[in-house]
């Protein structure tokens, strides 16, 4: 039994990390969405955090952990900087502010030489373990399950579903806004430097505007109401070239053609994600109750 | 100074191509709010189609534009009977119509990268005859020529429909108020469907442009123009179509000369994205936009 | 002892002046009615009070404390709950939901003890669920309180948007329409919970179009008109105002 689980982590490892990175990236998405944000820089964050974290190992010799948190805190930093601004901008503005500062970003990455240009960044120690990925991902997702009927969970969702109404209920819109936005970019930072440390490197092309579709395609086949739906859409969706392998499947437009299935039936048929199929036997709000 | 004349001849012919793909882009902004990521898809298949008919079915490059161009409106139209007509009755639809844009692009692709492949191809040669003039120390091709004279005539066909014809007038009052289009008989569904037509045709004409201009074709080719048509929206405003035409040339003009100055091409991308990113700071609505843009 | 105090408020968008020199004032624990023909302004008045616009010029004083440049979560602290005209309810919650998000102010749920377990942090709940059930019985909604707001009627959305304003257990409330469209049933449902609120000492301002509702339940009624106050005083006086009958007969507007 052991051997055959030795077995099947050498094979697919390398998917089962990518699985946790993705799921941690679409948390962090998640945040930003459930605050009725719809921020396409995520992404961008996790290469702030990915190249802050390989830099601090690599050339000032810090130790895993410390590259990690300094990661994860210069992404929080640079979105607290980017957040103030570009909060008061409705939908698809937002997205297209996150969007415009994400490229910058890709490009600066591409053309700073402290960031090891068009190539990336090499030769970073590959100490990310795959049970250190998971143990960030349970905490977030910990975090994400713990803040939903907590204070300010109740604030997120009453922005979301109405902001002036959530305003004349005593709720500091802006405040939300900004932490929901930095705790999403730290997230994403903390995924990029553990990222940054799998591979040996992070190239720009790691963190780009198709990345932050992705994240975004995550949360919706999952589902953004949950904690566990931003998990199920990035596990899905990153395990989905592996499964189409094993019923046949290998030719690239095929694997691409069913993602963008999944996405178009999700939003058609379960506009709130995969997830909702359990959550149809919710009683969430009666939990709630207890009276 | 005969450098700098020959960028901004450069400038203008590119930017025409980002004007036309841009004109389309709004169009479906002003009419319906929402942001159509499948364009560049459409633009892309287009461009392919186009190859197809030219290398595949040896038609002239004179026939296989309008096909491939009509192909594309009819892409449209399947667009937004798949994609969008189903969500129009939700309170997100806005953000619903986003994410199955990204889905029909997402698609599109797919079928792309299956029917051509993954390599980048290009127009056979003899496609277009091309002629080299020589203008007071600046080049120019009737390749170049050819373009912007069609983009030109397609974007001043577009507007002077808008303006002038009764269709166009519907169309001005669906992106004005619908219910209010719908209370005075107008066939709503119908020209929404129009614009779409209509749209996706424009996107996939300047994809044609485009492969012919740059000589080569991807299933990936619509990847770069998305980002910098969704820049040139915002700098011209969202929903207005002279907005649309003077962002594309803004954009080709900004692009060509950053190259110019820097000696790079690495830069060009940043200087559009911060621009693009200061106008959604300062001034949302874009140059000539309207809509709301700030939370209410 | 006035509660509330509108002082010279004005208000212009662009070139329209919505609000001119608007005064009036509001005696604490007693009902007071703002009527007017429709575009009188007076949504744009409630906005200001509840601090999601601001206003031109003029102030607005509640219990002695400026409240017409603060920002409408600061206004809710202070004790303001409002609804609104065009209901605002948060439609994928239940109605209990929507009650318990109203607590905002009022409950501590807090994230920290939460995170760590510890049982202190979750001993509200029970309570918090208490209060709301109690809340939606008083506007007659105990029996949906599980129903998505979405799937409710009209007059039911109306309450819920009342419910959710008790929530944090406001002292001035103001009110945007809020039996427009019920039944004469409904609507004296609701005119008896106004009157409880009022008996408990909380301080109402009150837009309706139903004169009857109005006439009824307010101890003064404000009337506005393009803007303007064209009178304030009690209903007999106003019912009678030669000004007052002009605005709503020359607009067509009338009573239920």
């Amino acid at each position: 039994m052991l051997e055959q689980l030795a077995q099947f982590y050498a094979v697919y490892g390398s998917v089962i990390n990518f699985i946790g990175i993705n799921a941690l990236l679409a948390l962090s998405l998640n945040v930003t969405l459930a605050a009725g944000m719809l921020s396409l820089g995520n992404a961008a964050f996790a290469g702030v955090g990915g190249y802050a974290a390989g830099i601090l190992t690599l050339h000032f010799k810090l130790p895993y952990v410390v590259s990690l948190c300094g990661g994860a805190l210069m992404a929080g930093l640079v979105g607290l900087v980017l957040g103030l601004p570009v909060l008061r901008l409705r939908g698809v503005f937002l997205a297209m502010a996150t969007l415009a500062f994400g490229e910058v970003v890709r490009i600066a990455a591409v053309n700073l030489d402290v960031t090891g240009g068009a190539e990336g960044l090499t030769g970073i120690p590959n100490v990310t373990k795959t049970w250190m990925i998971y143990l960030a991902l349970g905490g977030a997702a910990y975090f994400m399950a713990v803040l939903r009927r907590s204070r300010p969970g109740w604030a997120l969702v009453s922005m979301r579903e109405d902001e002036t109404a959530a305003a004349c209920l005593g709720i500091h819109i802006t405040y939300y806004k900004v932490a929901a936005f930095t705790i999403g970019a730290m997230m994403a930072g903390l995924a990029g430097g553990m990222y940054a440390h799998l591979n040996y490197l992070i190239t720009p092309r790691d963190f780009g505007f198709f990345i932050a579709v992705d994240l975004l395609i995550y949360n919706i086949v999952g589902g953004t109401r949950v904690w566990y739906g931003p998990i199920l859409g990035a596990a899905l969706i990153t395990a989905l070239p592996e499964i189409l392998r094993g019923v046949g499947v290998t030719a690239g437009p095929i694997r691409m053609g069913v993602n963008g299935l999944i996405l178009l039936l999700v939003i058609l048929f379960l506009p709130n994600g995969l997830a909702s199929i359990f959550t149809r036997f919710r009683p969430a709000a009666a939990k709630v109750e207890t009276a | 100074m005969n450098l700098l004349a020959q960028q901004l001849v450069n400038g203008l012919f590119i930017g025409s191509v980002y004007g036309l793909f841009a004109v389309g882009y709004t169009l479906v902004f002003g009419v319906l709010d929402i942001l159509n990521l499948a364009h560049a898809a459409v633009f892309t298949l287009s461009g392919l189609i186009a190859l197809w008919l030219v290398q595949a079915a040896g038609l002239s490059i004179w026939l296989a534009f309008p096909l491939a161009t009509l192909f594309a409106g009819l892409l449209g139209l399947l667009l937004n009977q798949v994609a969008f007509v189903p969500l129009r009755k939700r309170a997100d639809s806005q953000f619903s119509g986003l994410i199955s844009s990204i889905a029909m692009a997402i698609i599109f692709e797919a079928v792309a990268l299956g029917l051509f492949g993954a390599r980048s191809v290009r127009f056979p040669q003899g496609t277009v005859s091309v002629h080299i003039w020589h203008v007071g120390g600046v080049t120019i091709t009737s390749l170049q020529v050819g373009i912007v004279l069609v983009a030109t005539l397609l974007m001043l066909v577009l507007t002077f429909f808008i303006q002038r014809t009764r269709t166009g007038k519907a169309v001005r009052t669906v992106a004005e108020n619908e219910r209010a289009a719908m209370l005075l008989g107008v066939n709503v569904n119908g020209i929404i469907a129009f614009t779409f037509f209509i749209s996706s045709a424009l996107g996939g004409a300047a994809g044609i442009l485009y492969g012919l201009y740059f000589d080569s074709l991807a299933p990936d080719m619509g990847r770069s123009i998305e980002l910098k048509g969704l820049a040139v929206i915002i700098l011209g405003g969202m929903g207005s179509i002279p907005g649309a035409i003077l962002g594309g040339l803004a954009f080709g003009l900004s692009e060509v000369l950053t190259v110019a100055i820097s000696g790079t091409s690495n830069l060009r991308d940043a200087v559009a994205f911060t621009v693009l990113f200061a106008i959604l700071l300062i001034r949302p609505s874009g140059l000539l936009g309207r809509g709301k843009t700030r939370e209410a | 002892m006035n509660d509330l105090r509108v002082n010279n408020i004005s208000r212009s968008f662009g070139g329209l002046q919505a609000l001119l020199e608007v005064s009036f004032e509001v005696t604490r624990g007693t009902i007071h009615g703002l009527i007017g023909p429709n575009g009188a302004g007076k949504t744009t008045l409630i906005n200001i009070l509840s601090g999601v616009i601001s206003p031109t010029s003029g102030e607005v004083f509640y219990r002695g404390q400026a409240l017409h440049r603060i920002p409408a979560h600061r206004v809710a602290a202070m004790g303001v709950a409002r609804t609104f005209q065009n209901i605002r309810l948060f439609p994928a919650m239940t109605c209990l939901e929507n009650v318990l998000a109203g607590q905002h102010l009022t409950a501590a749920r807090p994230l920290l003890p939460r995170l760590l377990q510890l049982p202190s942090a979750y001993r509200e709940d029970r309570e918090l669920g208490v209060q709301s059930r109690k809340i939606l019985t008083r506007v007659g909604l105990d029996a949906k309180a599980s129903h998505l707001a979405r799937n409710l009627s009209y007059g039911e959305r109306r309450r819920l948007e009342i419910a959710r304003a008790l929530s944090f257990s406001p002292r001035l409330l103001l009110l945007d329409e809020p039996v427009a469209g019920m039944r004469r049933a409904e609507a004296a449902e609701v005119a008896d919970l106004v009157r409880s609120l009022a008996g408990e000492g909380m301080t109402i301002l009150l837009i309706e179009h139903n004169m009857a509702f109005v006439m009824s339940l307010c101890s003064r009624i404000t009337v506005l008109n393009f803007g303007r106050v064209i009178t304030t005083g009690r209903p007999e006086e106003v019912r009678g105002h030669r000004d007052v009958i002009e605005a709503y007969l020359g607009s067509g507007d009338n009573d239920a």
